[in-house]
C-alpha cells in the first residue's frame, strides 16, 4: 500500500502538466524556433543550425555577450565578497547597535523596484560625473546582488554550531583561523551558490543596466531588446537559448553545491 | 603510554616556573578569587572563590542555570570575569586568551569538526602548536588506542555513533595534554548504560594521566562517582566544596541536603544543649535529640535532616536495637506508601502530626519477611548521630 501514496494520480498528472506547459512551452518553442532554417520567425522551414553561426560572425552581438558575461563575472565575485562579510558580521555580531537597522537596510534591495535602484544610481553616476560604462553597470549590479548573497550566506551561517569556532580557538587558533579553518570550509558551498546566483542574476537584468550602461557598452539583454524592438530576427532565438543553457547549468551546480552543504550541517536550506 | 614526552610548545604562558615570590608547593594548580560575572543584570558567577589542586578530579555540580557552565567558560576563556582573578599555576590568566591558555575543553555537544575526519580532528591542535608530522602520527594514534577508536581514523563525525563521538572530543581535548581538562557535560548525551561505562573509564583515564579534570554536570550521581572532591553550585554562588561523602553525610546547608540525595527535614529550635547533645522541639516530629554538629549552631531556628536509609522501621511494642548506647528518636506513624525498587524499598510514613517521613529499607535477604504494608502502623526511628542540625 505505501507505492499507492507516491503513485499520481490522473488528476495530478494533468495538473502537472498543465503547469509545466504554461512555464516552458514558450521556451520551448523559442529552443525549437531557434533552429529555423526558415529567415520568417513564425515560418517553419526546417532544422539548421544558421543562426547560430549568423551570431557567432554577428561583431556586434558577440561585443555585447562578452561584456555581459565580464559584469556578471565580476559584479558576482565583488558580491560575493562584500554579501559575505555582511553575513558574517549580522550573525557574529549578534549585539551590535544598529544591528536590525542594518540588516533592513541590506535586504531593502531585494524589495526595491529595479526602476527606482537604478534610476538613483544613475543619478548618483551623474553627480559623480563619472563615465558611464563597463564599471558602472558593474558596480550596479553589485548592489542588486549583494543582498542575494548575504541572505544565502546567512542562512548557512546562523545554522552553524557557535561552539565549532570556539573548539577551533580551545584547541590553539586565533579567532582569524578559527574562522578560515572552521567557518569558512563550512560555509563554502552557499558561498558558491552565492556567487552563482548573483551571476545569473547580473546576466539577465535589463532595467538597472539600461540605467547605468553608456554609449558602446550594452550589455547582451540591452542588445536584445533593442533588436527586437526592430523586429525578431531568428537569431534572437539562437542567442536566448544559449543563455537559457547556460544560467540552467549553473542554476543546477549552485543547487548541488547547497544541497551538498545542507545535507553536511542537517540544517535548513539557504536556496 | 609514555606521558614524559615533552610539552608542545605554548608561546606566552608558562603554568611550570609560577610567581617568583611565591610558595609554588602551597599554590593550588588552579585559584578562582572573587570572581563575578553578570549577563545583564543577572549575576551567573557571584563572587566566587575555589581552588583547585594538581591532579584533582573536580565536578562541579548545580542545577541547570546556576553558573557552572559560565564559571567553565571562564576558565577556558570564553568569557571574562567581571570582577576577581583567575590564576593558573599562580599566575593571573585573564588576559590570555583560549588559544594561549593550557587549558582544553571537551564541549557538551562535543563541537567535532564536521568536515575533518576523526584523525584530523583529534590532530587539529596539535598542527596549530606546530609539532612535526612524525609527532603529529605518534601522538593521534596513541589518542586513538587511549579512546580505543582503533580502526575509525578515516570516518567523518557524521558517520560515528554518539559514543564514538564522545571518545573522539575527548581524544580531542586530551591531545594537547592541557594542564586542566575541562568537561562540559561530557555524558549527558549519552544512554544509561554507556553513561556508567564511560564514567569508569574517564576515571582511570585521569589517575593514568594524572591530569586535573573538572567536570560540570547537573547529575549529582555522576558527579559522586567520578569526583574525588565536589563544588555544589547555586544561583552563582558555591554552597559547598567537599569529597562527596562529606557533601551527603554533612551537608553545610539546608539547599545542599535537598539537592543532593533524599532528605526527611525537620524546623524546630533548640531546647536543651547538654554534654554531647541537642535537643530541639520541632514542629512536626516533637523532640528530636541530635548529636552536637562539629561547627555550633549559631541562629536558634534550625532544621533537622536524616537521610531515608537511616530511618528504621520496626512493629509498634517490638523492642528495637536496644544496643546501641546512642539515644533514638521514636516517631509513630502509619504506612501511605510503598515503592519497591528493587535493592531497597523507599516507604511513606505518615506521622501522627500529619508529616510524611520517607524510610529506605535495603532488600537484603531474597525472601523478606520484614516488610510493612500501607496502613500499617509503624514506628520510624533513627539514632541521634543520623540527623544533621543545620542552620535555616
Amino acid at each position: 500500500m505505501a507505492g499507492r501514496v507516491n503513485r499520481l494520480s490522473p488528476f495530478n498528472v494533468t495538473a502537472l502538466a498543465l503547469g509545466m506547459a504554461f512555464l516552458y512551452l514558450p521556451i520551448v518553442i523559442l529552443v525549437i524556433y531557434s533552429f529555423n532554417a526558415s529567415r520568417l520567425v513564425t515560418v517553419w522551414g526546417g532544422w539548421s543550425l544558421r543562426w547560430y553561426q549568423e551570431f557567432f560572425n554577428d561583431r556586434a552581438m558577440l561585443d555585447a555577450a562578452w561584456m555581459s558575461l565580464r559584469v556578471a563575472a565580476v559584479s558576482a565575485t565583488i558580491a560575493t565578497l562584500l554579501g559575505t562579510l555582511a553575513a558574517v558580521g549580522l550573525v557574529r555580531g549578534e549585539r551590535f547597535k544598529g544591528r536590525s537597522l542594518f540588516s533592513g537596510m541590506l535586504y531593502a534591495p531585494l524589495v526595491m523596484p529595479e526602476v527606482i535602484s537604478g534610476l538613483s544610481l544613475l543619478l548618483l553616476f551623474v553627480a559623480l560625473n563619472a563615465e558611464r560604462g563597463f564599471w558602472t553597470v558593474t558596480i550596479a549590479h553589485t548592489t542588486l546582488t549583494m543582498c542575494f548573497v548575504t541572505v544565502v550566506v546567512q542562512s548557512r551561517l546562523a545554522s552553524l554550531d557557535r561552539s565549532l569556532e570556539e573548539a577551533a580557538m580551545d584547541l590553539g587558533c586565533d579567532p582569524v583561523q578559527a574562522f578560515l579553518s572552521v567557518t569558512l570550509p563550512l560555509i563554502i558551498p552557499a558561498i558558491a551558490a552565492g556567487w552563482m546566483l548573483a551571476f545569473t542574476l547580473s546576466l539577465d537584468d535589463v532595467v538597472i543596466a539600461s540605467f547605468t550602461t553608456g554609449p558602446g557598452s550594452a550589455t547582451l539583454p540591452i542588445r536584445i531588446y533593442s533588436e527586437v524592438r526592430l523586429g525578431v530576427k531568428p537569431e534572437i532565438n539562437a542567442i536566448c537559448t544559449m543563455v537559457i543553457a547556460l544560467i540552467a547549468v549553473v542554476i543546477v551546480i549552485a543547487s548541488l553545491a547547497s544541497k551538498l552543504s545542507n545535507s553536511e550541517a542537517k540544517s535548513a536550506a539557504p536556496l | 603510554m609514555t606521558l614524559e614526552s615533552p610539552d608542545i610548545g605554548r608561546p606566552n604562558i608558562d603554568v611550570s616556573a609560577g610567581p617568583p615570590d611565591a610558595a609554588a608547593a602551597d599554590m593550588p594548580l588552579l585559584r578562582v578569587e572573587g570572581v563575578s560575572k553578570k549577563f545583564g543584570s543577572f549575576p551567573a558567577v557571584d563572587h566566587l572563590s575555589l581552588d583547585i589542586r594538581a591532579g584533582e578530579f573536580f565536578a562541579l555540580l548545580g542545577p541547570s542555570g546556576c553558573g557552572k557552565t559560565t564559571l567553565l567558560r571562564m576558565l577556558a576563556g570564553f568569557e571574562t570575569p567581571d570582577e576577581g582573578r583567575i590564576l593558573l599555576g599562580g599566575r593571573d590568566i585573564a588576559p590570555v586568551l583560549p588559544h594561549e591558555r593550557p587549558v582544553n575543553m571537551m564541549f557538551q555537544n562535543y563541537a567535532l569538526f564536521p568536515h575533518l575526519s576523526v584523525r584530523d580532528n583529534i590532530a587539529f591542535g596539535l598542527k596549530r602548536a606546530g609539532m612535526a608530522r612524525a609527532a603529529i602520527d605518534t601522538r593521534v594514534a596513541e589518542m586513538v588506542a587511549l579512546v580505543k577508536l582503533e580502526g575509525m581514523e578515516k570516518r567523518r563525525p557524521d558517520q560515528l555513533s554518539g559514543g564514538q563521538r564522545q571518545r573522539v572530543a575527548l581524544a580531542r581535548s586530551l591531545a594537547r595534554r592541557p594542564k586542566v581538562l575541562l568537561l562540559d557535560e561530557p555524558l549527558a548525551a549519552l544512554d544509561k548504560k554507556l553513561r556508567e561505562s564511560t564514567q569508569q573509564e574517564l576515571m582511570e583515564l585521569q589517575r593514568r594521566l594524572g591530569m586535573t579534570f573538572i567536570v560540570v554536570t547537573h547529575d549529582q550521581e555522576e558527579a559522586m562517582t567520578m569526583a574525588n572532591r565536589i563544588g555544589v553550585m547555586n544561583a552563582g554562588r558555591l554552597e559547598q566544596v567537599a569529597p562527596p561523602r562529606d557533601l551527603y553525610e554533612a551537608p553545610a546547608s539546608r539547599w545542599v541536603a535537598q539537592f543532593v540525595g533524599d532528605v526527611n527535614l525537620f524546623d524546630g529550635e533548640v531546647t536543651s544543649h547538654e554534654h554531647h547533645r541537642l535537643t530541639i522541639a520541632t514542629r512536626d516530629g516533637g523532640a528530636i535529640v541530635v548529636a552536637v554538629p562539629r561547627q555550633p549552631v549559631a541562629k536558634s531556628p534550625v532544621s533537622v535532616a536524616i537521610r531515608p536509609e537511616k530511618v528504621k522501621l520496626s512493629r509498634p511494642g517490638v523492642a528495637s536495637d536496644a544496643s546501641n548506647s546512642q539515644p533514638i528518636n521514636r516517631l509513630e506513624g502509619v504506612v501511605t506508601d510503598v515503592s519497591y525498587l528493587g535493592g531497597s524499598t523507599v516507604y511513606k510514613v505518615k506521622l501522627d502530626s500529619g508529616a510524611i517521613l520517607r524510610s529506605s529499607v535495603a532488600n537484603t535477604a531474597r525472601l523478606d519477611t520484614d516488610t510493612y504494608d500501607v496502613s500499617q502502623r509503624v514506628v520510624a526511628w533513627f539514632t541521634s548521630d543520623d540527623c544533621v542540625v543545620l542552620e535555616q
